[in-house]
């Protein structure tokens, strides 16, 4: 699995980094989302998947 | 368009709609019903006019995720609730009534302030604050308001501290804050408190120029790039949106959970089951009751209807976080259940800014009172509660406990 969060799209709500904390983070200085693994561990699917899921902002993308 | 055709058909859905006696946490059955047999149905505003209501998980998701639905309330078509209802989004506009670029702009001023890893630094003294209010409640007595002494202060504190705003001046705000939020409020009434507040945070704002602090309003000063004005009206977004919301949470969990205590039981036995019930009491109870509004600025096919460039479009979030297709038995509170997908806090780009915090109020809040009053209970007949049915957010407007 691949990620690209899209930070133009981003709205910095967080919730991706409530639903895969160890996979997302938001910037310092103005809460737009940050990968901090873009490949992460298959243990860790299902919780990006859930993060891709909740968005609000259409803003990350997964592929294979 | 002309005014006819946008005028209802007499048999259309009025709202808001009445809840059904002896179902307060339930949406109104005739939107329930809406929501089974025409997800998007046409309804009928206080002033006659028409306007979509949008009910499903999915539909709400797509009309919300979707910026051709426009959220300027300065758009023809754009829907109100009341006539008060629309002085309020039509006088001293911010980003949450504005489309991007300039929305994005003025949202991401503040993006950083409400991030998860801030807001989870405030959780120590979020607690501490819990715990001096329970304290305070508790001391000498056994019955109390749990508004007045516990739900309302708490999230009051903590946004004065973040915006700079002084506490002591909560009076002032949450009065003006009550005339803005209720739905029988006269047209005039709400135009004057919402000037009064707009006013009040204006000096405030001239004030930290040579007072800097750390709050919010004073990192917006310094910044240089607002008027006054403008950070006043940002303030007031802020302040009413982070006490009252948080505020009827608190009290319609505490009051849900005393109706449901094998729920209350399971929250007691395992504590860290806290984080998603609070997720599960934001979908149950849904206070964003009436709606969120929305007006299209093109042609759009949403649930199989075509919703035409210039009608008002109102998402029930309560009913899409009832929808059985994503939440199964979603007319029960089961603080178990996996509640994450709910629409509580709206979706797309104006998704809640603040409900990181939320949470953490929302947590701290539910795991210290039933911590810290193991014999809670109600004070009066559950059939004699006040309900919020008045009010733009949803709640109660007393809550009698006793312990
Ligand atoms: C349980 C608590 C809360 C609930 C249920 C709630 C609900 C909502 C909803 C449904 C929206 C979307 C409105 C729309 O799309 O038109 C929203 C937006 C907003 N909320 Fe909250 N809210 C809560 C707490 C808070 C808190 C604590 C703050 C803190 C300051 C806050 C600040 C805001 C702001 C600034 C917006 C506008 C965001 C934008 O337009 O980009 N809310 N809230
Ligand atoms: S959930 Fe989406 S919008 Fe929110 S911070 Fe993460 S990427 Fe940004």
């Amino acid at each position: 699995m691949r990620i690209h969060a899209d930070q133009e799209k981003c709205c910095g709500a967080g919730s991706c980094v409530m639903a895969a904390p160890d996979v997302f983070d938001q910037r310092e200085e103005d809460g737009i989302v940050v990968v901090l693994d873009a490949e992460p561990p298959a243990a860790l699917h299902d919780a990006v998947r859930e993060a891709a899921a909740i968005c609000p902002a259409a803003a990350i993308s997964l592929s294979d | 368009m002309t005014t006819a055709e946008r005028t209802a058909s007499p048999d259309a859905l009025a709202v808001p709609a009445a809840r059904a006696p002896g179902c307060p946490f339930d949406p109104a059955p005739g939107v329930s019903r809406a929501a089974h047999e025409e997800p998007v149905t046409r309804a009928t505003l206080w002033d006659g006019s028409a306007c979509w209501l949008v009910t499903r998980h999915q539909d709400v998701r797509q009309v919300l995720g979707d910026q051709r639905f426009s959220a300027d309330a300065h758009l023809p078509g754009f829907p109100f609730l009341t006539a008060g209802g629309r002085e309020i989004l039509t006088g001293g506009t911010t980003f949450i009534r504005q489309d991007d670029p300039e929305h994005a702009r003025l949202r991401r001023m503040l993006t950083a302030d409400f991030m998860v890893r801030k807001v989870e630094a405030m959780r120590p003294e979020v607690q501490r604050l819990a715990d001096e209010l329970i304290d305070r409640m508790t001391d000498g007595r056994t019955s109390a308001d749990l508004v007045t002494d516990f739900a309302l202060p708490l999230p009051s504190l903590v946004i004065c501290l973040l915006l700079g705003v002084p506490y002591e001046d909560h009076g002032y705000f949450q009065e003006r804050s009550r005339i803005l939020l209720s739905l029988r409020s006269a047209a005039e009434d709400v135009r004057t408190a919402q000037l009064e507040l707009v006013d009040y945070l204006t000096r405030l704002a001239e004030s930290k120029q040579d007072r800097p602090d750390d709050g919010i309003v004073s990192r917006l000063v310094a910044r240089g790039e607002l008027s006054f004005a403008e950070i006043a009206t940002m303030g007031r977004l802020l302040l009413v949106a982070g006490h009252e919301t948080t505020a009827n949470m608190t009290a319609l969990s505490t009051l849900a959970l005393l109706r449901n205590p094998d729920q209350l039981a399971r929250l007691r036995a395992q504590p860290s089951l806290v984080q998603g019930a609070v997720e599960e009491l934001l979908r149950y109870l849904t206070i964003v009751h009436n709606g969120v509004p929305r007006v299209a600025t093109e042609d759009i096919v949403v649930g199989g209807r075509t919703i035409r460039a210039g009608e008002g479009v109102l998402c029930t979030i309560n009913t899409a976080n009832r929808d059985e297709d994503v939440f199964p038995g979603g007319d029960a509170l089961d603080v178990t259940r996996d509640a994450r997908r709910h629409v509580a806090f709206g979706f797309g780009v104006h998704q809640c800014l603040g409900q990181p915090l939320a949470r953490v109020e929302l947590q701290i809040a539910v795991e210290t009172l039933i911590r810290r009053l193991p014999g809670l209970r109600l004070d009066i007949p559950f059939e004699d509660v006040a309900y919020r049915s008045d009010m733009a957010i949803y709640g109660v407007h007393s809550l009698p406990i006793a312990w």
